[in-house]
């Protein structure tokens, strides 16, 4: 039987979401436009004020908000309340050339906790299971979301943070874990140590809940067959809370958007002209009830098909289907956040050419990330010792700037390949996108 | 008393020093030594050769990275301690070795290498003062003769 951790609002009518959506985003884009000026100009340069959004129907009248925007308005630009109301902060993952800070009051902390409850529930979590949380703890959301949601739904919380493996499987096995939330490719990981080591008969798992990077469903099957769980994908982005703004249900066919907490729009990225349900396009999200951080109309990059078709599972929130891919260049490694610009930042600094590649591969469930660069002459030696010497610090460096280990391998010049003059920059091998 | 070593940098990888050796061989250029430096990715290839400046300007224009360092060649007679000698006058007066290689000539009876090392001025001078004494340019190219 679905259980779920707010059935009142998890399977409200449409009426009714459409309704609470109206008031709350009518009251968040007042309130935005008096407490933060950054707000008040964009809505001002745009000719919108206030009294013209009256519900979800106006939200197309208000600007966008990007990345870029969050990043100038560093780090207290956005910020709706005194900073003595804010208890947190979040940033997003590893990305030092490109940080993101957000601000949570208690009640931002205790609505995104509630989100991610929500999906420990759909998963089949209640008080009587053991929640293993292995998302790292510290800035990163994904520790922090999935430790608070479990404590809502009173399940015994494990709180492992990433890593360690052997640790990870001695605690799974002794403290008899029923549910495990870290990213998918870890969980793959974990999935073939358990059987190498012969423990697949110990473990009590039941349920994974998986996000922070694209996963295929040839992964999910994979992982579910391993460790004889369902897998469930979860989705959510630091700017507007962490994991938990969108789940999956025991449907397994698309994650439920917590409706009553953002509004979600599907926007052509090139004319950022608002498309229908069922056209793919660019997920856009606005916070309709976060106080310190509230985010209106911000661009995820994210490539989506929104479904507002009525789920088996009871709930009526409208789905998203995994990401399908990105409007921009990012690219998700090892569940962070990487731009090629800033690989070529630190390259130029460490002085190499910017003819470079970067080349992401899954090998053994894991991300591998391997930058090329070519040799040139002022960076050549006839010394190993030289040359080694300058590869360990650009290993290191970009270490520093990306917060994941690189591969780096010096090529020949002009081995990269440059179709019409320009190289391309990316050879991103995985796959994750399905149907791309 | 140095002669010239030009390095280039080649991807570890199939046919890579074929290709490299088939350009000199193209070029009528005649190699005396040859010594290979690797790591999983990249490769080092040094040699000596009968026209280093040529030789340069020929794997520039065909697109490959390379430089000419002076290194100390030295010739010995053929019995044992030869070389022992020479390295224990290097380390007693601490000169270190970056690296170093054997190569034939023509003349019988001898052995020579080729020695890169950080300072080869006091080198020379250390070497010089104990009757070694390296070759220039025009020794090596005696030697092919």
């Amino acid at each position: 039987m679905e259980r779920y951790f707010e059935p009142g609002i998890e399977c409200a009518s449409r009426e009714q979401i459409t309704r609470l959506q109206d008031e709350r985003l009518a009251a968040t884009v007042k309130r935005v436009y008096e407490t933060v000026p950054y707000y008040k100009n964009k809505m001002d340069e745009a000719g919108v004020s206030p009294a013209d959004i009256q519900g979800v129907r106006d939200l197309h009248k208000l600007p966008f908000l990007s990345k870029e925007d969050l990043r100038k308005q560093y780090p207290y630009g956005l910020l709706a309340k005194p900073l003595s109301e804010c208890v947190r902060i979040h940033s997003t993952s590893g990305t030092t050339g490109r940080r993101v800070v957000a601000f949570y009051t208690q009640n931002d902390i205790d609505l995104w906790e509630e989100c991610c409850a929500r999906a420990i529930t759909a998963a089949g979590g209640t008080k009587e299971d053991v929640v293993q949380v292995c998302y790292g703890y510290g800035l990163f959301t994904g520790g922090a979301g999935l430790h608070g949601g479990s404590h809502k739904v009173g399940s015994l919380t494990l709180p492992m943070s990433s890593g360690n493996t052997d640790r990870q499987i001695q605690f799974m096995t002794d403290l008899g874990a029923t549910i495990i939330c870290c990213t998918p490719s870890y969980a793959a990981y974990l999935a073939e140590s358990i059987i190498e080591r012969g423990e697949r008969d110990r473990i009590k798992l039941k349920a994974g809940i998986f996000g922070a990077e694209a996963w295929t469903e040839e992964m999910r099957q994979d992982i579910q067959n391993k460790l004889g769980i369902k897998a469930y994908d979860i989705y959510g982005l630091t700017e507007i809370s962490g994991p938990g703004v969108a789940f999956e249900c025991s449907q397994q066919d698309g994650m439920h958007i917590n409706e009553d907490h953002f509004i979600a729009e599907i926007i052509d990225p090139a004319t950022g002209e608002v498309l229908p349900y069922g056209e793919k396009g660019e997920l856009v999200f606005t916070s309709i009830t976060k106080e310190a951080f509230p985010l209106i109309r911000y661009r995820t990059k994210d490539i989506c098909v929104l479904n507002a078709e009525p789920c088996a599972c009871g709930r009526t929130h409208v789905r998203m289907t995994k990401p399908l891919g990105r409007s921009d260049d990012m690219l998700i490694v090892k569940g962070v956040n990487v731009f090629p610009s800033q690989i070529e930042t630190v390259l130029l600094n460490d002085g190499y050419p910017a003819n470079y590649q970067i080349i992401v591969e899954r090998e053994n469930n894991s991300d591998r990330i391997e930058v090329q660069v070519e040799m040139t002459p002022e960076m050549f030696s006839d010394s190993l010792k030289d040359i080694t010497k300058r590869e360990k610090k650009l290993v290191s460096d970009l270490k520093a700037m990306l917060g994941i280990y690189c591969v780096v391998k010096l090529v020949a010049p002009k081995s990269i390949v440059r179709s019409e003059g320009k190289a391309k920059r990316v050879i991103d091998k995985r796959n994750l996108y399905a149907g791309k | 008393m140095t002669v010239k070593q030009i390095s280039a940098f080649l991807e570890n990888k199939p046919g890579a020093l074929a290709a490299f050796t088939r350009i000199l061989q193209d070029s009528e250029i005649d190699l005396r030594a040859l010594s290979l430096a690797e790591t999983e990715d990249f490769g080092i290839v040094r040699v000596i050769v009968d026209d280093p400046f040529r030789t340069v300007q020929i794997l520039k224009e065909e697109g490959y990275v390379c430089s000419l360092t002076p290194v100390l060649a030295i010739v010995f007679e053929d019995k044992p301690g030869a070389l022992v000698n020479v390295l224990n006058l290097l380390g007693d007066n601490g000169i270190n070795l970056e690296y170093s290689y054997a190569f034939l000539a023509k003349k019988a009876n001898s052995a020579c290498m080729i020695f890169r090392v950080a300072d080869n001025e006091a080198a020379i001078k250390v070497l010089t003062a104990n009757g070694i004494r390296p070759l220039c340019q025009d020794d090596m190219e005696g030697m092919f003769k």
